[in-house]
């Protein structure tokens, strides 16, 4: 288990100080794919660079199964890192890649031979093991910096932004690659990444971060179905925001007035917030639209519908001036009753809104 | 009717365009083939005509051709009978040129690799400042720059002079003269020639790719080994051919720091053609040395640039 206690990181010193981690902890899971997730510039590469060694907590401290590492430089950490850009070596071949680093812990030869074959048949590179790094697709260079940063058998696999550089469907299918080398392996990984797609796809554990802060950590589902506060909201998935009053509250939730005068009840979180103000977000595929006026919580006019091949997503102008999108799949037999210009209601049904903290 | 226009005229006056615009580029070239015609290769035409010529009494050369120049290169010739003896003198100047050069070779390498890795891992606004403060000698000249060293470094030098008052020694230190005070002049003299080029290559070196280094457990001295040095192979070669090189055919230094008794083949060469007024036996001497560092540059240049490749 990697434990990360009240880790602060400040650049720079005096007025020129720029606090990159405020107050960082978490507990990931030894076998756990958990992502940190945030725009960049939020401090996530800082805290890999600092899991890894290459940074040095200002104040915290990070453990690995008990021990505190937080002091210890790279070289003698059980920790491997896949570089955004590789950083494979341009002297070496494939295979001397990912010899490297069991060379370096002074493998007898014979061992590091067997395992650099292995891991040559477990990235599916076992042909262009002699080839120089600058001989070989974008694809295959990422499955060689994956297989040099598995071989020695590291606790923890850290990986910075790895698919970034990749096009869409060697990235997906990198994606596949990545869960299936994990779970082979058994090895604990933490993914970095700004794209919030590919972190619902890929962990079982998510932490957004945003300005040096952990905003909310929780399964892909509950960070999706259950966003903390706006800032979640907005950065994963697209996200509809509603004004509204609290009228009453319940348990885990509250009944809410909407501009419309129309009720809705709403998921509370614990803890949240005690004003009578609040924003309600709604994904846009929890609600849908219905042509005509007074049928749903809100009226409004629709101002485009866009055809995106699985699914159709429709603008609409709520009346009193926010825009909201909903999204509907397409089936086989669809057909599209709704049309820019005209009037539509939105249904919301209940509890599928929900009440932000802030 | 119909206008049918044929695109094979345009396609040619392209391609004429192309090929002139190459010729054109190939001209920008004449000068300095000029420059080295004239200034390089004619010269050393001069030069080896000359090595096969017989030495005229007062200078200069003078008709018939013999190979003599290159036989008294090793032998002595026995005035009365004609007959052959080896005498290795000035193959001993040469051995002795060689050794001069690979040390300061070898000394500018490790003392230059340091230095040049401190400019490469500065903020690049700083680097264009220690690139100009490198090359603040070549601001004067060699010459001068030697004669200080001397100053420096002899028996009443500011050297001894100090370390005589600080009540270190109490007796000077002979350093003039000797094997020091001439690779010491040469280090000097060639030390920036090994500094840019190192600095060139590491500047380009991709700093990740030791982070990669540290992550996959290599200590500092296996990152140095395994990553850096290889990776800056071509500016270690480039530094060294151009120290190597020049500190080979030295005639400054050595003529003033070795003060005549540590003979260079740059002073030996210089010799025949002044006072020894054999200039058969300087243009062979000449053209023996560049013999010498064509074959080390070869087996030089072929071993390292397989190192780089297979490394």
């Amino acid at each position: 288990m990697l434990e990360i206690g009240n880790v602060e990181k400040v650049f720079g010193q005096g007025t020129g100080a720029f606090r990159a981690l405020t107050e960082i902890s978490l507990e990931i899971r030894t076998n756990e794919f958990f992502t940190l997730l945030g725009p960049s510039g939020c401090g996530k590469t800082t805290l890999l660079r600092m899991i890894a060694g290459f940074e040095h907590p200002t104040s915290g401290m990070i453990k690995l199964d008990g021990e505190d590492i937080a002091a210890k430089p790279p070289f003698q950490r059980p920790v491997n890192t896949v570089f955004q850009n590789y950083a494979l070596f341009p002297h070496m071949s494939v295979a001397g890649n990912i010899a490297f680093g069991l060379e370096m812990l002074g493998r007898p030869k014979g061992e590091v031979a067997a395992t650099v074959g292995d891991m040559l048949r477990l990235v599916r590179m076992e042909e262009l093991k002699d080839r120089k790094t600058s001989q070989i697709s974008g694809g295959q260079q990422q499955r060689v910096a994956l297989a040099r940063a598995l071989a020695p058998r590291p606790k923890v696999l850290l990986l910075d932004e790895p698919l970034s550089a990749l096009d869409l469907k060697l990235r997906k299918e990198m994606q596949i690659e990545l869960k299936r080398l994990q779970h082979e392996t058994g090895i604990t990984f933490v993914f970095v990444t700004h794209d919030q797609e590919e972190a619902l796809t890929m962990s079982d554990r998510i932490a957004v971060m945003s300005a040096g802060h952990i905003l909310q950590v929780g399964t892909p589902r509950q960070i999706y179905d259950h966003p903390a506060n706006r800032f979640v909201a907005n950065f994963i998935g697209d996200t509809n925001f509603l004004e509204g009053r609290i009228v009453s509250r319940g348990a885990g939730g509250a009944r809410v007035e909407l501009a419309s005068k129309a009720m809705i009840e709403a998921s509370l979180p614990d803890g949240a917030t005690t004003a009578d103000a609040v924003t309600l977000v709604v994904r846009p595929e929890h609600a849908w639209l219905v042509p005509g006026a007074g049928q749903g919580v809100l009226d409004g006019v629709i101002d485009n519908v866009v055809y995106l091949g699985t699914d159709t997503h429709v603008h609409l102008n709520v009346d009193g001036g926010a825009a909201f999108i909903v999204r509907r799949q397409n089936r086989r037999d669809s057909v599209e009753e709704l049309a820019p210009g005209m009037r539509a209601s939105l249904v919301i049904p209940d509890g599928l809104a929900q009440i932000l903290r802030d | 009717m119909a206008v049918i226009l044929d695109p094979a005229p345009a396609l040619q006056a392209a391609s004429l365009r192309e090929r002139l615009a190459v010729r054109v580029k190939r001209l920008l070239t004449l000068p300095a083939l000029l420059v080295i015609g004239i200034f390089g290769i004619l010269p050393l035409l001069i030069i080896v005509v000359y090595s096969f010529l017989t030495a005229a009494p007062y200078g200069g050369v003078t008709l018939p051709f013999s190979t003599d120049a290159y036989v008294s290169f090793l032998f002595q010739q026995d005035i009365f009978d004609g007959t052959l003896t080896f005498v290795p003198d000035y193959l001993l100047i040469f051995l002795r040129s060689f050794i001069y050069a690979v040390a300061t070779t070898f000394i500018c390498l490790l003392l230059g690799f340091p230095t040049a890795y401190f400019m490469a891992t500065r903020p690049p606004s700083q680097r264009s400042l220690w690139v100009l403060l490198i090359t603040i000698p070549f601001w004067s000249n060699l010459l001068v720059r030697t004669i200080a060293i001397m100053l420096i470094i002899r028996d009443q030098g500011l050297l001894n002079g100090l370390l005589i008052k600080l009540g270190l020694l109490h007796r000077p230190i002979v350093m003039l003269y000797t094997d020091f005070a001439v690779v010491l002049g040469l280090l000097y003299s060639f030390l920036p020639f090994m500094v840019l080029p190192l600095f060139s290559s590491l500047e380009k070196l991709d700093f990740r790719l030791v982070e990669a280094g540290y992550d996959l457990y290599a200590t500092r001295w296996q990152v140095l080994r395994r990553i850096v040095i290889p990776l800056a192979k071509p500016g270690i070669v480039a530094g060294s051919l151009l120290v190597f090189i020049p500190a080979l055919g030295a005639y400054v230094t050595p003529l003033i720091l070795g003060g005549g008794i540590h003979m260079m083949i740059g002073d030996l060469i210089a010799q025949q053609f002044g006072s020894s007024r054999d200039w058969p036996l300087g243009a062979a001497q000449a053209l023996i040395l560049m013999a010498g560092v064509i074959v080390a540059l070869f087996f030089y240049v072929r071993n390292t640039a397989g190192k780089v490749q297979h490394g």
